[in-house]
């Protein structure tokens, strides 16, 4: 497996690898005795996307979903794995300019394709203006879902500025307008348990430049 | 989930020919429904043919002045495409009620046909059920039932079709055109694609093995007020209680179709026909042989009012 990113090794950083490399460890053994011989080349894919403007080259399980190779593969562990189901959004990842849920897709679905993480938006010291307008506005508690919250506010804003529809949009033949009732339903796929909805929404109209 | 193993397909009819050779593979395009199933290992194919490639996400007009959308036409793209917007609003409604921005990005036309129930049983593999193992018995009759299905059930099975674009495209008496792996083509109504659950709750629709949707085509534009009401426990991100999807013209008549109260996008013929004598009798017309549980006997009533609130708005 090619592993370009380099870890800075700080204790918190080699406690969660280890935790990874086990958990990795226990998902393959019980694999092995499960599939015994039938386990083998044919059930692995090959696979190249660019992430973040990086390329990689990756052999995975054909199980491994977007979210399992970025997670587990490529250690970009801002991207979260909250239900794995499609329900929660706390894996959104935005993919050829579209959000999708990266745990119900894939990695081998996306030869080719271009995928943007939260850490691809922006970094400490240089914020996406949604990673710094949730920070002003206290866009979160425990942060799980931030990630998602993120990637999916952006994609939300280039959504109606390319006038796709949404369930409140009310003539569907003006263009869709940027207003707090458009954004809570477009951000409708990404749950947030500690409740900060409120502020999730104060900080995506403040970069949308729309009145509360 | 399961080991499979995975092709990316190279045309319409070599990934028609590899699902007829292997019962036990799948087509995948979204995936948004057929993955979480994997997850649980209520869907377990052994080969996946990935017909993503395939160049179907095209949307054209017909001849006729109808329009053909191509089977991998995101759900994001029909709902937003500007002729859907304006001749065929019931579509565009229907599709931006469902699921969430992010799922819609990937749900594909024909794949949201396909999808199947969210039956909290079907879900749960500690309990009969007979859609997703047959003969084991439907935990939903006599179990928790206020979700289900109230006409078109069968002792066998209560689930509802989850689908809101199904119900437009019910509604719109759109045809399903697909592919056999012999080479041969067929169009389907879509009245005729879905089944009834009766004794085999399992099998959902008519197509053959390895049958392959290629497009569903709309006839052309009928005029009048395109309305989809949905009716769901939370405001938005939830499936229907119940739904109606209609078409109603300035002087009352129109054509209609039910969602979250059968197993199949509910259509009568007939009750179209009663539509200018309002939602009473249409929805007598509509829900007439319905067989509700003691816990989803009120879908019979809401349909008639969301009805009437539909051909309200309609005169609006």
């Amino acid at each position: 497996m090619q592993s370009p990113i380099q870890l800075e090794i700080s204790r918190r950083n080699l406690l969660i690898s280890s935790a990874a490399t086990i958990a990795v460890t226990g998902a393959a053994t019980g694999e092995a005795v499960a599939q015994g011989a039938r386990t083998s080349m044919q059930h692995m894919s090959k696979v190249s996307l660019s992430v973040n403007g990086e390329s990689y080259n990756l052999d995975v399980d054909n199980r491994t979903t977007l979210l399992d190779a970025l997670r587990e593969h490529l250690h970009l562990t801002g991207t979260k794995k909250g239900c794995d189901h499609g329900q929660c959004g706390a894996c959104t990842v935005i993919v050829d300019g579209r959000r999708i849920n990266s745990c119900l897709t894939l990695a081998v679905m996306h030869d080719g394709d271009e995928v943007i993480t939260i850490e691809g938006l922006g970094q400490p010291g240089a914020l996406h203006p949604l990673q710094a307008a949730f920070v002003k506005h206290d866009g979160f508690q425990c942060g799980y879902c931030t990630p998602g919250q993120i990637c999916s506010s952006v994609a939300v804003l280039e959504e109606i500025k390319a006038n796709i529809p949404s369930h409140v949009t009310g003539d569907l033949t003006t263009q869709a307008a940027v207003t707090p009732a458009e954004i809570r339903e477009r951000m409708s796929g990404n749950i947030c348990r500690c409740g900060a909805y409120s502020n999730i929404i104060d900080a995506i109209v403040e970069v949308a430049g729309t009145k509360a | 989930m399961r080991a499979f193993t995975y092709e990316r397909a190279s045309s319409v009819e070599a990934a028609a020919k590899a699902a007829a050779s292997n019962p036990e593979a799948k087509f995948i395009a979204g995936g948004t429904n057929l993955l979480d199933l994997m997850k649980l290992e209520i869907e377990t194919p052994t080969h996946l043919i990935d017909i993503n490639g395939l160049g179907l996400d095209k949307i054209e007009t017909t001849a006729d002045g109808g329009l053909r959308i191509g089977a991998l036409v995101r759900n994001t793209d029909l709902a937003a495409h500007e002729t859907v917007r304006r001749d065929y609003g019931l579509l565009s409604r229907a599709l931006v009620a469902g699921a969430s921005g992010q799922l819609r990005n990937r749900a594909t036309t024909a794949g949201n046909l396909l999808q199947r129930t969210r039956c909290p049983y079907f879900y749960d593999t500690n309990q009969p059920c007979n859609k997703r193992q047959p003969g084991s018995g439907c935990s939903a009759i006599g179990g928790f039932s206020r979700q289900h299905a109230v006409v078109g059930t069968s002792d066998a099975c209560i689930a509802t079709h989850p689908s809101d674009m199904a119900i437009a495209m019910s509604a719109l008496d759109a045809v399903v055109e697909t592919a056999k792996s012999d080479g041969s083509r067929r169009s389907i109504p879509i009245a005729d694609f879905h089944r009834l659950p009766g004794d085999t709750p399992h099998i959902e629709t008519i197509l053959e093995s390895g049958e392959f949707i290629t497009a569903v085509v709309l006839p052309p534009p009928f005029g009048g007020k395109h309305i989809y009401r949905k009716v769901r426990d939370r405001a938005s991100y939830a499936f229907a209680i119940v739904s109606i999807g209609a078409v109603i013209q300035q002087d009352g008549t129109g054509r209609v179709a039910v969602g979250g109260v059968a197993h199949k996008p509910w259509r009568i013929e007939a009750a179209d026909t009663e539509l200018p004598k309002g939602a009473r009798v249409t929805a007598s017309a509509l829900l007439a042989d319905a067989r509700p549980t003691e816990q989803n006997r009120f879908k019979i009533d809401l349909v008639e009012r969301a009805l009437g609130a539909v051909i309200a708005e309609a005169r609006d």
